[in-house]
Formats: structure tokens, sequence, C-alpha cells
């Protein structure tokens, strides 16, 4: 058993065999990562940089947590403060950093299809770590851990994504997993964050009332309002977004059922998501962080660099 | 193909081997049994099985192990993670490694690193059902031996079990 691609792109590109393969692997990473000694000497002879030309917490350090517990070489690259800041070309960036011997990198990058200009480009394995609004795949499958674990399959499960769609490769990523696993989707949200062509692209469903979309969910994956991607005002204020598509403790409570919570991180509290959500018993959120390193060490394991 | 070991011989082997366990560590006091995975564990399952006749079911300590990530062969061929199961420590306890097949003794090697990650035993052991013996590449002989047999590297042992295979026999193809 071994991936049918040699990078991980998008999600858009893998079959159902190699999420499962993803996710079964990560089971049992997961287990190591419960053990005295969390490290396992897999990748013990593989380099791997990390490219980050966009800024990222959660992403970078789980990575680099999993790099370093299949005891793996990193190298971190940050745009600032690189010669990227001198006009170096991202291909000319990486060509030097290959020369010194590094197999597999994983990047990070504002331009979506950045990867993928790489990936025919070079010979090592990349790793999308989010590029644009295009695909964030890591995220998509640490989602489909988080969501196998609590409800044992994906498939028929109703998830519904909340938010900002139009500008979340999360969103994405998502879509394409759950569609690939054979779980029912939604979109919610205000109708300027929705893609036109969503309907036309995907078959999903859009739903412009939340509470609609919440009674009709298991999960609700609700996303991040990325200002930093919004060139233009969308809705008129933070404020009156909380009070249409927030989701607070009262709107929970008066669906007369449970559902589980999840976010990809970072939380803007108070707007998408109040604190008593977040922190709140139906959340998963954290559990959706502790499950990236397990899914992260698995598709780096998967993907190392081999002779045939 | 020949047959090495039948299903009555397979069955007096697994007892045998279960009363020699017992025999160097009486009670299995301070003594722990790990199966390597996948494989390994048909053979485990049964000694430990036996052992439980002999002794309390209750003092015996039974353990699983993969060593998938501790393979020295993942650049030549990618293999897929099973099950480790550990529900106890390992510090200063005798362990006694059970696997089917003893061959390059490459799979002991990585089981003695991915056991070192789990604590400090004070000895470790090991039992296999068969041995391929004087084809090792690494210095690493078995404790407790059910068939010694002497083969060509051209050649296959295959271990068959009922609940896997669904018959019960040694090979030599």
């Amino acid at each position: 058993m071994r991936l049918s691609t040699k990078h991980l792109l998008g999600i858009k590109d893998l079959h159902k065999e190699d999420i499962q393969l993803i996710l079964s692997t990560a089971a049992q990473f997961k287990d190591v990562l419960q053990r005295p000694v969390k490290k396992v000497p897999s990748l013990r002879d593989i380099t791997i940089v990390n490219l980050f030309y966009e800024n990222s917490t959660r992403t970078r350090i789980s990575f680099e947590l999993a790099e370093k517990r299949l005891s793996a070489d990193t190298i971190n690259f940050t745009a600032s403060g690189s010669s990227a800041a001198k006009g170096e070309t991202l291909l000319d960036t990486v060509n030097n950093i290959l020369s010194m011997k590094v197999d597999m990198v994983v990047m990070r990058h504002s331009a979506s299809g950045a990867p993928h200009f790489l990936s025919k480009h070079i010979p090592a394995a990349i790793v999308n770590a989010g590029d644009g609004i295009n695909e964030h795949p890591t995220q998509a499958l640490l989602d489909a851990l988080s969501m196998t674990e609590k409800f044992g399959k994906l498939e028929g499960l109703k998830v519904a994504i909340i938010g900002d769609i139009m500008h979340s490769r999360v969103a994405l990523s998502n879509i394409y997993l759950l569609k690939k696993m054979g779980a029912e989707v939604i979109v919610a949200g205000p109708p300027t964050l929705i893609p036109k062509y969503i309907t036309e692209a995907f078959g999903l469903k859009v739903e412009y009332d939340i509470k609609k979309a919440l009674q009709w969910c298991d999960v609700a994956n609700v996303l991040r309002i990325q200002l930093e991607r919004q060139n233009q005002p969308l809705f008129s204020s933070l404020r009156e977004y909380n009070l249409a598509y927030g989701i607070s403790r009262r709107l929970l409570e008066s669906l007369g059922k449970e559902i589980t919570i999840m976010h990809p991180g970072p939380i803007n509290r108070g707007v998408e998501l109040d604190s008593d959500v977040a922190d709140g018993p139906y959340s998963i959120v954290l559990n959706q962080v502790e499950n990236g390193v397990a899914v992260r060490m698995a598709v780096l394991y998967l993907l190392a660099n081999r002779e045939n | 193909m020949k047959t090495i070991l039948s299903e009555q011989q397979i069955s007096l082997t697994v007892k045998r081997l279960a009363h020699q366990i017992l025999e160097d560590y009486l009670q299995l006091k301070d003594t722990v049994i790990i199966g390597i995975q996948p494989r390994g564990v048909h053979l485990s399952d049964r000694i430990v099985h036996e052992l439980s006749q002999l002794i309390p079911p209750a003092s015996i300590q039974y353990g699983k192990l993969d060593i998938t990530f501790y393979r020295d062969d993942i650049r030549k061929e990618l293999h897929v993670p099973n099950k480790t199961d550990i529900p106890f420590g390992i510090e200063n306890k005798n362990v006694v490694i059970i696997d089917d097949v003893l061959y390059k003794g490459r799979t002991i090697r990585a089981a003695l690193d991915a056991l070192l990650d789990f604590g400090r035993p004070a000895k470790v052991g090991l039992c296999v059902l068969i041995d391929r013996r004087f084809s090792r590449e690494f210095p690493i002989q078995p404790d407790y031996v059910g068939r010694a047999i002497d083969t060509f590297s051209s050649q296959k042992v295959k271990v068959n079990w009922k609940e896997k295979d669904g018959r019960e026999s040694v090979e030599l193809i």
C-alpha cells in the first residue's frame, strides 16, 4: 500500500483509498504520541524544509513537531527576514535550498497554486500547508480524523461548513474530502461570502439561514472571517456578522439537539464563535489541534522519498 | 512445497515453548510477553493461551508491538503500520519477544529499538516458531525455538494460522 501521488498538493488529487491510508496511519502515530518516548526513527535520513511565505502558528508548529517526532532534520524558512525580501524568486529560493540536499518541502504561500508550480520544477516531494484560497489538505485530513474519532465514520455524516467560504482553503479541502468519503455537506454563510458557482461545481446545498444549517447538521465546521483577504467590504460590520451568523451558546441550546463544533483556528472570538461555544462542551477544537501532529506525521511518513 | 510442521506438531510445539518460558521465569514473575505485529501475534496468542492453563491468567502481562516505524528498509518498501498495545511498563521487567519466523534478524533488531522506547527492560529473550538458521544478518539468536531449519535464500517459509489462512501449518516453498 502506498499513496497514489508523489506530492500532497490538494485533497482534489487524492483517491478515497489514499485518504483512508493516511487516516489509518495517523491513528497509529497518535498512539506513538501517547508513549513515554513520543518519537520514532522512521525519517532519520530525511531532511525537510518548512517554507512559510505566509503567517502561521498552528500549522507551522504542528508540521515542525511532526517532523521532529519522525526524527527528520528540519530547516525553517519564513519569508520575512529572508532573501525573498530582496526579490529572489520562489523557484530560485527553493533550488538553492534543495542544492543543500533537502528531501521534502512543506510549503505555505499566499498565492493559490504556488506548490503546484513548484512541483513541476523540483524533484523533492511537496506538502501543501495552505496555498492562497485554494487548498489546505492537512487541515481537511485532521478534521476528518477528528470527525472519525467522534462519530466512527465519515460516510453519511452531515457536515455544515459555515462562514467565509469564499476565502477559505479549509472549506475547499474539506468539501473535496467529505464528498470523496461519502459525507453530506452544506455550506452556510452570508451570500457575499459564498462563491457564486459552488452549487454547480460541487452539487452542494447552500443555506443562508444559520439556524437551519445547524439544525440539519451533526458537525458544524466554523471558519474564520479572513479580513486580510477581503479587499472590499463584504458585510457591514463584525458585530453585525456576529449577530446574524455568529454561533452563540443560546443559539446552540435553541436547536434541541447536540451538534459538534469545529474550527480550524485562529478563532475570532465574538465574531464567528462566541467564547462560551469555543471553550464549551460541544467544541472539539483542541482535539483537532492534537490530531494535526499525527496526521502530518502520517503524510510525511507516507510521502518520504523512496527508491522506487 | 514441503510441510515442516503439521497442525498437531504446531500445537505440541506451542505447548513446549510455553513450558520452556515458564521454566525460565517461574510464575512469570516480573516477566512480560510481547508479540510482534502482524504475524507473530498469532503465535503469541497461542502461547499466552497455553500459559493461562498453567498459571493464573491474571499474572500474565501480554502486549503487542508493531515495528513498522522502526524498520531499516523504509526507503525500499512502504509498510502499513499495525496496532501497538503495551498497557504496562517494561522498566526492569524480563521481556519475552515472540515472532513466527526468525530469518535475517532485522525485524528483531527493529523490535529491540522499538521496545527500548517503552523503558529499560532487565532482560530480553526471544521465542520463535521457526528459526531459519545460518541466514542471519545481525548477531541475534533465539532463546526458545520451535523448529530450526536450513533454507536457501530463494526459499520462503510460510506459516499458516487457522484464523488468518484457514489452516494450520508451516510450509517451505
